[in-house]
């Protein structure tokens, strides 16, 4: 049996498909297709000068806060109210119509009315976070709920369990993993949420850096700031499905 | 109520939401350390009885006495297995078959060392710390059947507990479940639509007629269950059992 070659690694054709993009990318900036598209090298070194100068990291600081509170709202408040609506046919009545009309609400719309509300501070960019986060966080926990196999809820009462060992020991533990992949796809919505807070309501963060740079045609430094955010939503939620898959390996996983 | 009798269900009926009448008017003793069948097409509401004698699900009228004493909901004395397991996929085998203990509070040292000793009992002993879905549906059914036994009740009850099993598995397994309960001395109440099952297990066999379930007929088959297996399916009497049911049955197949 021959060797299995280079070829045979998946490491080198991730590698390779990197390589493949981003000198597609060298090259249509290069051609040019656009005065206002630069190549790949020069948006890689306009983004280590941002690096360097500090303003990059200074940017995250200011954007990652409302994000973060934001998460951190959905993830108890969102989880509760989930919980909450999966267990009682009151709570679902009252909320579940709320977050139907969340879910299918052009958030972009509801930012002025957020912003005319609540000004143009932290709070309306949390609340851009919220709004487009917690849908889908409280959903997901609804169904994890209700989707609980009733065969295991029969078993638990032919062997006396009460309600309350019923919703601890066999609701809960069923409706964790999907409580979880709730968080993460909020957590991609967050990411979504505050890049449009700071495009619409003030250019902080992320978002000014963008917003700066485009108007001033510096366009590789305009490009390092829309890449940088993208790596850091891409890696950031990649490793949360890492953390998932060990947290609920397919064998343990409820039906 | 005779002292041995360990079931009894006197004029129980069910309507579904829907009007779906699945048993109208049923009585029936089950007698005390006997493996008694409800045996019938689909349809025949015959897990719908099993699971009213569980307190599971609650009848629209009639009552279930059991030892005695009439009960309205699932107790001590009474134990399922279900036809899907109904095993905790993030829970060991330990912890599944010590389950029904975990439940009433006892303490895991305790509840352990009964559940080892039931897992062994059930041929499980090197898979105490694998999950359910890295067993086979024999070995899943077999830790149904072991946390059945270590709550220690004196009524099992057993929903079609062999349908999702392999043919080869199945034979297997029914005669381990006939040596288990020669030494346990149970009562069994065992729900099957497997003619052939039913025949070889029970001690009695109740038919039931499809919609609305009705007691159609109850057979004694009276087979010697200490002679050999093989012996027993080639019994005169197991044969002429088997067949007296099928003629009964085939009135409600079309």
């Amino acid at each position: 049996m021959p060797r299995p070659g280079i070829t045979s690694s998946p490491l080198f054709w991730q590698l390779a498909s990197f390589a493949l993009f981003f000198g597609a990318w060298e090259i249509a900036g290069r051609w040019p297709v656009s005065a206002a598209f630069p190549p790949f090298s020069a948006t890689l070194l306009a983004l280590l000068e941002m690096i360097g100068d500090g303003s990059l990291g200074k940017a995250y600081v200011s954007t990652l806060q409302p994000l973060l509170i934001g998460i951190a709202i959905c993830g108890v408040a969102g989880i509760g109210f989930g919980i909450g609506m999966g267990l009682s046919r009151t709570v679902e009545w009252f909320t579940l119509p709320v977050f139907i009309i969340l879910q299918a609400a052009p958030m972009a719309a509801i930012i002025p009315l957020i912003t005319y509300l609540y000004g143009i501070g932290l709070t309306s960019k949390v609340l851009a976070v919220i709004f487009l986060a917690a849908p889908v966080v409280v959903m997901n926990s609804y169904k994890g709920i209700r989707n609980a196999n009733p065969s295991l809820i029969q078993m638990c009462r032919s062997f006396q369990g009460s309600r309350r060992q019923e919703i601890l020991k066999i609701i809960l533990p069923h409706a964790a993993a999907l409580i979880f992949t709730g968080l993460r796809l909020g957590l991609a919505m967050g990411f979504i949420g505050v890049v449009i807070a700071e495009l619409l309501i003030t250019p902080t963060g992320i978002g000014d850096l963008i917003t700066y740079h485009s108007s001033v045609a510096d366009y590789p430094q305009m490009f390092a700031a829309i890449s940088s955010i993208i790596l850091i939503a891409a890696v950031s939620l990649h490793a949360l499905e890492r953390v998932e898959r060990r947290l609920f390996p397919a064998e343990i996983r409820g039906s | 109520m005779q002292n041995d009798t360990a079931v009894e269900v006197r004029n129980i009926s069910k309507i579904y939401s829907g009007n779906v009448e699945a048993l109208r008017e049923v009585s029936l003793a089950f007698p005390r350390g006997k493996l008694c069948t409800l045996l019938g097409p689909s349809g025949c509401g015959k897990t719908t009885l099993l699971k009213i004698i569980a307190g599971l699900i609650p009848a629209n009228s009639g009552e279930v006495w059991v030892n005695g004493r009439q009960v309205d909901g699932p107790g001590p004395e009474r134990a399922f297995v279900f036809q899907d397991f109904a095993l905790l996929p993030w829970a060991t085998v330990l912890r599944n078959v010590a389950f029904g203990l975990e439940l009433r509070g006892m303490p895991p040292e305790q509840r352990n060392e009964i559940a080892r000793k039931h897992i062994a009992e059930v041929g499980l002993a090197a898979f105490e710390a694998s999950y359910p879905n890295q067993l086979s549906g024999g070995m899943r059914q077999r830790v149904g059947l072991a946390r059945a036994l270590a709550v220690n009740a004196d009524i099992i009850l057993m929903d079609e507990p062999f349908s999702a099993i392999d043919e080869q598995t199945r034979r297997k397994f029914q005669e381990e479940l006939l040596d288990l309960l020669k030494h346990h001395r149970k009562t069994v109440i065992f729900v099957t639509h497997s003619i052939e099952e039913a025949a070889y297990l029970s001690d009695q066999i109740t038919l039931l007629s499809p919609r609305p379930g009705r007691v159609a007929k109850t057979i004694a088959p009276g087979i010697d269950h200490s002679r050999g297996p093989d012996e027993i399916r080639r019994d005169k009497h197991y044969l002429d059992t088997v067949d007296e049911i099928w003629q009964m049955l085939k009135q409600y197949v079309d």
